[in-house]
């Protein structure tokens, strides 16, 4: 073994060789950084001209009685309140239908399913299901819900088609979030006998429930601007009334009447309104897109809100 | 015992719900270049009625609107053109009998850029010169039109070929329905050609008079030379006397007869028949004379069931004639 000793100069030399490896390495570092900063800055930046424009235009229009005045002929008396309503009960029943619906098949496929070629054909059609166009499922509801089940243009049929459509979103959230739970949990459960209902009842279906309400809630923000599909079961533009409430009205009405009622929702209004010649309407469209907007943005931040709160108390 | 009771109240709502007694309501569906009438005429009978009777009114299209009408589902069909001869073979397999009525005329508009110094008047020849179906990728340049006019390229703004002012102006112009060049910019949203037009001093488009009205600071109109020679600026005045032609049109709706037993379709037709002259003038269109208005509603309460077309356009008729005519079904 020969020692090589290098003197002052050659370490030096040496030490401005590594620095230069070094150098570059982080000029291609700082690049990157550049290069993820822009592209980030594409998606945000679009997002914050649409907000803004429309804020700027539509924001002098918006007023209480824009929230509770029907639509009309004239823009300034315009309003949106049988699109705002009709948007939040397609909701509910969007919501009533996909959760139970989208949380019973996740916990089946993650905890009663064998492991077998027909699960993974289920698995790989329910990941194909949330690529398909809504335009389809608009089509598909106007066949099955409005001509063969006969529920007509009412809010039952675009709620139930709406659910179609996030169900996707809504197992495979549920499935993820049920894997996340430690597989020790699932034995300690089995070690004391439970059977395998108990365990889902008691456990993973609590433990998941942040996951969960996360992707329904994400689902929900997709289906809430969703048009195409609404419009091909066939949303009403012009609507100056709204559903009859519950136990109401001479002879009052049922408790879910409602669900038959005919509607409309804020992008049809909204669409409505940009095709109008009167540049007034222009603006109410603006008005609209802008509540729609933050509605959506309000529906993702009671997601990442619930998140947080309902994971802070989940410790394994 | 739980379950039972539950199962009552279930069975209980649902037997409510379809026994409960419903607000009267009328449906209305069809062109979205009749829309903005029936809209108006609905807000004004819904106030009238102190909202005991409920009105909807959606934009499935002419097309659209017929198709759902003949199944039955709609009251009342907005129609910017008359019923076809295959939409009136639809209705009567269904057995669906219907009143054609004339609500208003919509002046088809041709409108150029207000820097554009060279086009005073529309000749029908020179504007089929331009939109003919034989002008594709041949007539791209002004000059190729009439060479009076610069060499500039030659842009056009056109409807979609699903809508009936593509459909009237096509025939009224190139004397075939659908027969149209297909290389210029079609959108089915009107604002898009005001749009297109007010950007480029070379464009020219069509549409109904409604966007040329509310957007006449970035366009200018182009008088049409009628069939007496006269070249006429498209007006509420102009199509009321006759003399905007060819391109004025009749527009319609179409009132299922079996419906108009049920008193609030008929009152709201009717409503629609007294008080449309003044609500069609508010949404820019053009009123029918009063006289026409009253033959109309003359023809419902006769319930006159057919058309007075037999399934096909027809260019430059006169609403008074119209109403004359022996309706076929």
């Amino acid at each position: 073994m020969s020692q090589v000793t290098l003197n002052a100069a050659q370490i030096a030399e040496r030490l401005a060789a590594i620095r230069k490896i070094i150098a570059k390495a982080k000029r291609f570092d700082t690049f990157f950084a550049i290069l993820g900063l822009v592209s980030l800055m594409v998606g945000v930046l679009t997002l914050t001209a649409l907000i803004a424009d429309m804020a700027i235009r539509g924001l002098p229009r918006i007023d209480l009685d824009f929230f509770t005045s029907f639509p009309s002929r004239r823009a300034a008396n315009a309003g949106i309140l049988s699109a705002w309503v009709g948007t939040i009960l397609v909701m509910l029943v969007t919501a009533l239908a996909a959760v139970p619906l989208g949380v019973a098949a996740g916990v089946y496929l993650e905890e009663y399913a064998p492991k077998n070629w027909m699960t993974d054909i289920i698995e790989i059609n329910i990941t194909n299901l949330a690529g398909v166009p809504s335009i389809v499922y608009g089509l598909l509801a106007l066949g099955l819900f409005v001509y063969h089940f006969g529920f007509g243009q009412s809010i039952l049929s675009a709620g139930l088609t709406l659910a179609l459509l996030i169900l996707p979103v809504v197992i495979v959230s549920t499935r993820e979030a049920i894997r996340a739970i430690p597989q020790m949990v699932r034995e300690a459960a089995y070690g004391c006998g439970a059977t395998t209902w108990q365990l889902t009842r008691d456990h993973i279906v609590p433990y998941s429930s942040a996951g969960i309400l996360t992707g329904v809630i994400i689902g929900m923000a997709r289906a809430i601007g969703e048009t195409a599909p609404i419009i091909t079961i066939g949303a009403l533009t012009f609507i100056a009334f709204l559903p009859t409430a519950p136990f109401t009205g001479d002879p009052p009405a049922g408790l879910f009447d409602w669900v038959m009622a005919p509607f409309t929702v804020m992008p049809i209004q909204m669409f409505n309104w940009t095709s109008r010649p009167e540049a007034d309407f222009l603006v109410n469209a603006a008005a609209a897109g802008f509540i729609l907007m933050l509605m959506t943005l309000i529906m993702n931040g009671l997601a990442i809100w619930l998140r947080y709160h309902l994971r802070k108390k989940i410790k394994w | 015992m739980k379950s039972l009771k539950i199962a009552g109240l279930v069975a209980g709502v649902l037997v409510s719900a379809a026994a409960h007694a419903q607000v009267p309501l009328v449906k209305v569906d069809g062109s979205s270049t009749v829309y903005p009438i029936t809209e108006a005429v609905a807000e004004e009978f819904q106030k009238s009625k102190k909202n005991t009777v409920r009105v909807t009114v959606g934009i499935s299209g002419t097309g659209g609107g017929f198709k759902k009408f003949c199944r039955g589902e709609t009251d009342i069909s907005d129609a910017s053109r008359p019923i076809t001869a295959k939409e009136m073979a639809d209705c009567k397999a269904a057995g669906i009998k219907y009143i054609e009525l004339p609500v208003a005329f919509d002046a088809l508009t041709v409108v150029i850029n207000p820097k554009n110094d060279w086009l005073k008047e529309g000749k029908l020849a020179e504007l089929k010169a331009m939109w003919e179906p034989g002008a594709q990728t041949k007539v791209m340049k002004w000059n190729q039109v009439n060479p009076a006019y610069p060499d500039r390229p030659l842009k056009l703004f056109g409807p979609g070929a699903d809508s009936g002012t593509f459909e009237y102006f096509t025939e009224a112009v190139n004397g075939k329905a659908k027969a149209s060049r297909g290389d210029f910019t079609a959108s089915e949203d009107d604002n898009v050609l005001v749009q297109g037009v007010s950007r480029d001093i070379a464009g020219l488009g069509y549409f109904g008079y409604a966007y040329y009205f509310e957007n006449k600071d970035k366009l200018k109109a182009l008088p049409i030379v009628n069939s007496k020679g006269k070249a006429v600026m498209p007006s509420v005045e102009g199509v009321m006397s006759g003399e905007y032609e060819p391109l004025s049109r009749p527009i319609f709706i179409y009132v299922s007869a079996k419906s108009a037993e049920r008193p609030e379709v008929k009152e709201f037709v009717e409503f629609y028949m007294k008080s449309a002259a003044p609500l069609v003038k508010e949404v820019k269109y053009v009123p029918l004379g009063d006289a026409d208005y009253k033959h109309a509603l003359d023809n419902f309460g006769k319930k006159k069931t057919g058309t007075a077309f037999g399934g096909h356009n027809e260019i430059g008729v006169k609403v008074a004639d119209l109403l004359k005519r022996e309706p076929k079904e």
